[in-house]
């Protein structure tokens, strides 16, 4: 196996391999569609209507991707689009699966008369699907190769450098947007949406983009003074005092973002971000250890502030979640009651709110009756008697539930339960997929991943500017990062903090942001692998250069 | 539909799982080592056929048109002149840095100056963005061009070339 053109190869991997990523796109989209016959066939004993429907769309759409990309960056890499559309084949197919099942309650519900909010919606999943490859698709023939600077339309991610700054403060814009009164709007206690139209957006999902393009052209200026100044002290060499305004300003910005909007995987995902970049683009192990200095220190002095009483809390749920099972109640002395339905002081004060709801009701005050009734007696046991925090760990415990009950092997799509989880298609999906596929079936999903994440850190790798350089690297690492803190969260490795599950878990933002992302990715992996430009003359002064 | 066919379809299922991992390993693989297809291809086209059984050392570039491929890289002028590189299919890198493949002490030269490599048979020059540039023949090197045989390429005063 071993030849010359192996060599050379190894050095210079400049192959079109369109023919492999066609393969391998007809082997994903034939997992797909097995995975939707699998919840068929295991819940009805019939392929599933849906089968048309879900795996027809998914695989046009998939096609129409690739054939865009074959024409427009051939020398694109070759696995980045079929393990895309897997992951989100796969997620679709859970979230019909979950459909299939929450859409029973929710017409229980409705018919009972009951608001039911939390439900798998996959018909709107396969209309995100369709919205996140269609603006795939108008990213590669935005970002196409051409000739001509002048081109119509025409926006390489290099051009991106130019609007280094204008890209920040748009970052910031989308960040604050949620915050502002009127726009932003607050679904499950999380202040991370906009209503746009009748849809609601998470900004920060394309805010997570536009800050790797900002860090990557600002590092790009600055990392020379970032990389080369300091005092060594020593085997690490520590940078200039005044070299560390950027990191304190982002860590700043990111404990801001723990204030503001309660979010702890969010200013984890990019203060990490931004420490990854700035290690990239210096190559000091320094800046690593000051991140992560601050990290601690962030964290350590958010466990101390009283008004960031969410952040203890969520470190106590998960230390220990059994007390926290459907409701408990962190005391001030740092101890955990359990307030769950079982316990004797739940159904006192179920009794004592009853009273006061028929006393209201007596007094021909029905509205407040009905107010009375809506309090949940953990809660209001919590607050009024016990003078504490109010938590639930329902979720986190439900999620571990079925991690559990999938053992090794899983019990089979269409087999399991997994829609007991809460939020099991969005921010558990990975957990619901751990149900019914197993620890066998989550490897893979995990390895997928990572297949990702290294194509796109090659794609650093083998990226000739700088810049592309950075934003590539930057662009692997933050998928990474939020795949770990999403997965670390629901299986319990991290305290459990909500970003979505990339592909995976429902939701319009998410999916197109990082259909987005796999667009930039592989037009910056066609710059990098298509052959140097050939000179077709050997002698004279003037030289005439092909581009093809 | 029976327990046990339930069974087999969800083993089937996360079989199929890892066979995608695996397949989309299998292209990664061919990217690097090239594949097994595009192997065969090159070897008929690399005149003389090799032996089936081939060392994985680093050979130098088997020639595309005849034996005339160049195997040594000699300074022919300036402070270094006599020293011999073998060509071994690796980049050559010249410059006045420590970790340079020929390292030349000249003022006109920069740190990281030119690089030399192979690319189908062919050995390329590419200025790494130098102060006082790279110069093949008489002209100025301002992107990777090939070197023909018994071309000098001229770095400061250091001036090397390629022969057989």
């Amino acid at each position: 196996m071993s030849s010359i053109g192996d060599q050379i190869r190894a050095q210079l991997p400049y192959n079109r391999r369109g023919a492999a990523s066609l393969a391998l796109l007809i082997f994903a989209m034939v997992l797909t569609l097995s995975a939707f016959a699998e919840v068929g066939l295991a819940r009805d004993g019939r392929l599933p209507l849906g089968l048309p429907l879900y795996g027809g769309g998914l695989a046009v759409l998939a096609f129409a991707a690739y054939f865009v990309q074959a024409k427009f960056a051939p020398y694109a890499d070759p696995v980045l689009l079929p393990l895309a559309v897997a992951l989100n084949g796969i997620g679709l197919a859970m979230i019909y699966r979950l459909d299939l099942d929450t859409s029973r309650g929710k017409q229980a519900a409705l018919s009972s008369g009951k608001a039911f909010e939390d439900a798998a919606d996959a018909p709107g999943q396969l209309m995100w699907t369709f919205v996140g490859i269609a603006l795939f698709v108008a990213a590669v023939l935005i970002m196409r190769d051409t000739n001509r600077s002048d081109a119509p339309l025409s926006f390489t991610p290099k051009t991106a450098q130019r609007y280094t700054y204008l890209i920040g403060l748009g970052a910031i814009i989308l960040l604050l947007l949620p915050v502002v009164p009127g726009v932003g709007r607050e679904i499950n206690g999380a202040k991370v949406w906009i209503a746009i139209g009748g849809f609601s957006v998470q900004p920060g999902e394309f805010a997570k983009l536009l800050l790797v393009v900002f860090f990557a052209g600002y590092l790009v200026n600055k990392r020379q003074a970032m990389s080369l100044i300091g005092k060594k002290i020593g085997p690490i060499s520590l940078p200039r005092a005044r070299d560390l305004g950027p990191i304190m300003v982002i860590w700043i910005f990111c404990l801001g973002v723990l204030f503001i909007q309660k979010d702890l995987g969010t200013a984890l995902l990019y203060f990490g971000l931004f420490v990854s970049m700035l290690y990239i683009a210096t190559q000091r192990v320094s800046w690593v250890m000051i991140g992560i200095g601050l990290l601690a220190v962030g964290i350590f002095v958010a466990t101390l502030l009283p008004f960031m009483g969410h952040v203890n809390q969520r470190i106590s749920i998960w230390q220990h979640p059994e007390p926290y099972f459907d409701g408990g109640c962190m005391m001030a002395s740092g101890k955990v009651e359990p307030v769950n339905p079982n316990t004797a002081i739940f159904k006192k004060n179920q009794i004592i709110l009853e009273q006061k709801a028929k006393q209201y009701e007596s007094q021909g005050n029905a509205a407040r009756a009905k107010n009375t009734r809506a309090i949940a007696p953990g809660w209001y046991a919590c607050t009024n008697e016990l003078k504490g925090k109010y938590a639930d760990s329902a979720q986190l415990m439900h999620g571990l539930f079925a991690l559990g009950q999938g053992g090794v092997l899983g019990t089979g799509l269409g087999q399991g339960k997994p829609w007991i989880i809460p939020l099991s298609f969005s921010d558990f999906i990975f957990d619901s997929l751990g149900e019914e596929l197993g620890l066998t079936g989550l490897m893979v999903l995990l390895l997928i991943y990572a297949l990702i994440v290294q194509r796109g850190m090659k794609t650093a790798v083998a990226a000739r500017d700088p810049f592309l350089k950075l934003f590539a690297g930057g662009v692997s690492f933050v998928l990474a990062l939020q795949v770990f803190v999403i997965v670390g969260g629901v299986t319990k490795l991290i305290p459990l903090t909500g970003l979505t599950t990339p592909f995976l878990s429902q939701g319009g933002s998410s999916l197109m942001a990082n259909w987005i992302l796999i667009a930039i990715l592989v037009r910056m992996s066609h710059d990098a692998r298509k052959p140097a430009p050939q000179a077709i003359q050997d002698e004279g002064m003037t030289q005439i250069v092909s581009t093809r | 539909m029976s327990e046990f066919t339930l069974t087999l379809i969800k083993l089937a299922f996360l079989a199929v799982l890892w066979l995608f991992v695996i397949a989309a390993v299998g292209v990664i693989r061919a990217d690097l080592f090239g594949s097994k297809a595009a192997a065969r291809a090159a070897d008929r086209a690399a005149a003389p056929p090799r032996p089936a059984k081939a060392s994985r050392q680093p050979k130098p570039p088997r020639p595309q048109h005849g034996g005339n491929a160049p195997t040594k890289l000699v300074v022919v002028q300036g402070e270094r002149a006599g020293t011999v590189i073998d060509l071994t299919g690796m980049p050559v890198t010249i410059g006045r840095a420590g970790d340079a493949t020929l390292v030349v002490t000249d003022d006109y030269a920069s740190s990281r100056h030119a690089r030399i490599y192979a690319q189908d048979g062919q050995w390329i020059v590419e200025d790494l963005g130098s102060t006082n540039g790279t110069y093949l023949g008489r002209t100025k090197v301002t992107r990777p061009m090939p070197i023909p045989p018994g071309v000098p390429v001229r770095i400061g005063k250091t001036v090397i070339e390629l022969r057989k």
